[in-house]
């Protein structure tokens, strides 16, 4: 395409030399360090209760002082794409350059297109740095090497979270494509994602409660019912589908989120880990439509903004 | 000049916003190599017209050609030819005057080797090559229109619109940018529409002028011609700033 390559080097070249990217990337780079540090320190003090398997894949899973790895990044990484992204086209429309670049031959999806690659690109960097950074910690303060299967799981892990956080770029893309004003489109992105990450998973066992009743009067169907209606609901925030997803691929002991019989924590323990691992193409299988959907919404998010903005009215640029 | 080949002209064109008028059945041509002054009050449909040209904006109705390509149509091979510089400008203020130069030559497809030696021109014949590695940001106005003009260099565009290109300059400013572009008609034989409100200025470099007024192109011609039509007499000493305030009173 046209001149996509042109804008995709300016963006890339905006992104890498702005001072919110380079902060953002030692904000995260430090906490990830920390947990990964902390995670193996734990790992280390354990030895001989754990089995032997997949200690590799413990450092991205296992808690450290907080949270893991993978939480982490469940947490923050939708910031990362929307400080990418929530003035990339506004900005541009306030500057005057929107129309300078639209007055060039190329496009106009090819700004958008553009735009979006280079943000994804960004995230593909920053998360390989990441887990490579990690990676290589956890070989040098764990000391076991990695198998070819968890560094499979790895990779898949590193892709989901491209996705991931893509989706989010996308969202902070469109209002940065509906809002003129730079601050209003970030505190939108940021009340969606806030919206989406938090209140849906608190919201979902309300509404549940409100309408199906309180879970100690219920029968066993009804009980069963009632926590299949709160996954349908907490499913729809992104961060539940991806924290699935990623637990289940980096973790294969894990048996399944799903607990429906109430107990004491040992039953509990029991029914949530496996005695032995999932295979790897098991993994995959169980978590592929949380992978399918969350891309489904990434693809969504963007033709919605890539439509809208080849509407819009030039006057209006 | 009345031999030269028609490069740009409409037909009835028209553009409906919402519920206003911007461009009302607006007919004209421009010659190649002659500076066609645009004229008119703010908001009178001159920007909407040169969107049009460019197409950026779609005509409501009416037939349009640049070069004999549908702006519409053929929005990609108008703007390989037409140059742009529009009201604001729209730096990147954090880039330099050579960086933001090489993005046009990439935006316009220029390979690199080649685009170096067209922006060290460029450069060179605007004026800016000593302050080729500042940032944009802390350029004057006068030094962000005369790195507008250089885009047009390095484009090496056929036509070229330029939206108020004097606007907020100072007098010594105003009449270098004023001299670059009579330059670039005179020596690169690009064809210009210049729009802008230095009567003054425009009575001096164009060829013909049109005066747009609420969206209706309400006179087009030589100076000479439109004090005829307008005055009764021909002669020599009217201004334009005259005769475009007797058709601004009129309308």
């Amino acid at each position: 395409m046209n001149g996509l390559a042109a804008i995709v080097r300016k963006e890339l070249a905006d992104h890498f030399s702005s001072y919110r990217f380079v902060i953002l990337f030692a904000l995260i780079a430090m906490v990830s360090l920390i947990t990964a540090y902390m995670v193996g320190l734990r790992i280390r003090g354990a030895e001989g209760e754990l089995k032997p398997q997949f200690v590799f894949l413990m450092i991205f899973a296992e808690r450290g002082a907080m949270f893991s790895l993978v939480e982490f990044v469940a947490f923050f990484g939708p910031l990362v794409g929307l400080v990418l992204g929530f003035d990339a086209i506004n900005r541009e429309r306030n500057e005057g350059t929107l129309s300078k670049i639209l007055a060039q031959p190329i496009y106009r999806d090819v700004v958008i297109n553009g735009k979006f690659l280079a943000g994804v690109i960004m995230i593909a960097v920053l998360l390989t740095a990441i887990v490579l950074v990690i990676t290589g910690l956890g070989l040098a303060v764990v000391g076991v090497v990695p198998g070819a299967e968890e560094l499979l799981r790895v990779a898949v892990y590193l892709v989901v979270s491209i996705v991931y956080v893509a989706l989010w770029l996308g969202v902070a893309i469109l209002f940065s494509i509906l809002f003129r004003s730079t601050a209003t489109s970030a505190l939108a992105a940021l009340a969606v994602w806030i919206f989406f990450s938090f209140f849906v998973t608190i919201g979902a066992s309300i509404l549940a409660n409100t309408l199906l009743g309180q879970a100690a009067d219920l029968k066993p169907e009804a009980a069963m019912r009632k926590i299949a209606a709160v996954r349908q609901v907490v499913l729809l925030s992104p961060m539940e589908l991806y924290s699935e997803a990623t637990a289940t691929v980096i973790d294969p002991m894990r048996r399944s989120a799903r607990s429906f019989i109430p107990g004491g924590p040992l039953e509990a323990l029991s029914m949530t880990r496996f005695s032995g691992p999932l295979a790897f193409d098991q993994s995959l299988l169980l978590v592929m439509p949380h992978i399918i959907s969350l891309l489904a919404v990434t693809v969504v998010c963007f033709a919605v903004s890539y439509t809208v903005f080849m509407r819009q009215e030039i006057r209006s640029l | 000049m009345e031999t030269a080949p028609v490069v740009l002209s409409t037909e009835e064109l028209t553009k409906v916003y919402k519920n206003q008028t911007a461009v009302d059945r607006l007919t004209f041509e421009v010659r190649e190599g002659e500076i066609f002054g645009f004229l008119g009050p703010n908001g009178a449909g001159k920007t909407t017209t040169i969107l049009m040209l460019l197409g950026l904006t779609e005509p409501t109705r009416g037939k349009l050609q640049v070069l004999g390509l549908n702006p519409t149509r053929e929005p990609i091979k108008v703007k390989q030819k037409v140059g742009y510089l529009q009201e604001n400008m729209g730096f990147y203020s954090d880039l330099t005057g050579r960086q933001m130069l090489s993005f046009v030559a990439d935006l316009n497809a220029i390979p690199p080797a080649e685009a170096e030696g067209r922006i060290a021109a460029a450069l060179e014949a605007v004026g800016l090559a000593a302050d080729a590695e500042k940032k944009i940001g802390a350029y004057s106005r006068g030094m962000r229109q005369r790195l507008g003009i250089a885009e047009l260099l390095i484009k090496d565009s056929r036509v070229a619109f330029l939206d108020e290109p004097t606007l907020g300059l100072d007098p010594d400013a105003t009449q270098r940018i004023m001299e670059l572009i009579e330059d670039l008609a005179r020596r690169k034989k690009m064809t210009i529409l210049l729009s802008s409100h230095q009567l003054h200025q425009v009575q001096k470099v164009c060829d013909r002028v049109g005066i747009m007024i609420r969206g209706r192109m309400v006179a087009q011609g030589p100076l000479e011609q439109l004090a005829r039509e307008k005055f009764g007499v021909d002669r020599e000493e009217y201004t334009l700033e005259e005769i475009y305030m007797k058709y601004f009173l009129e309308a």
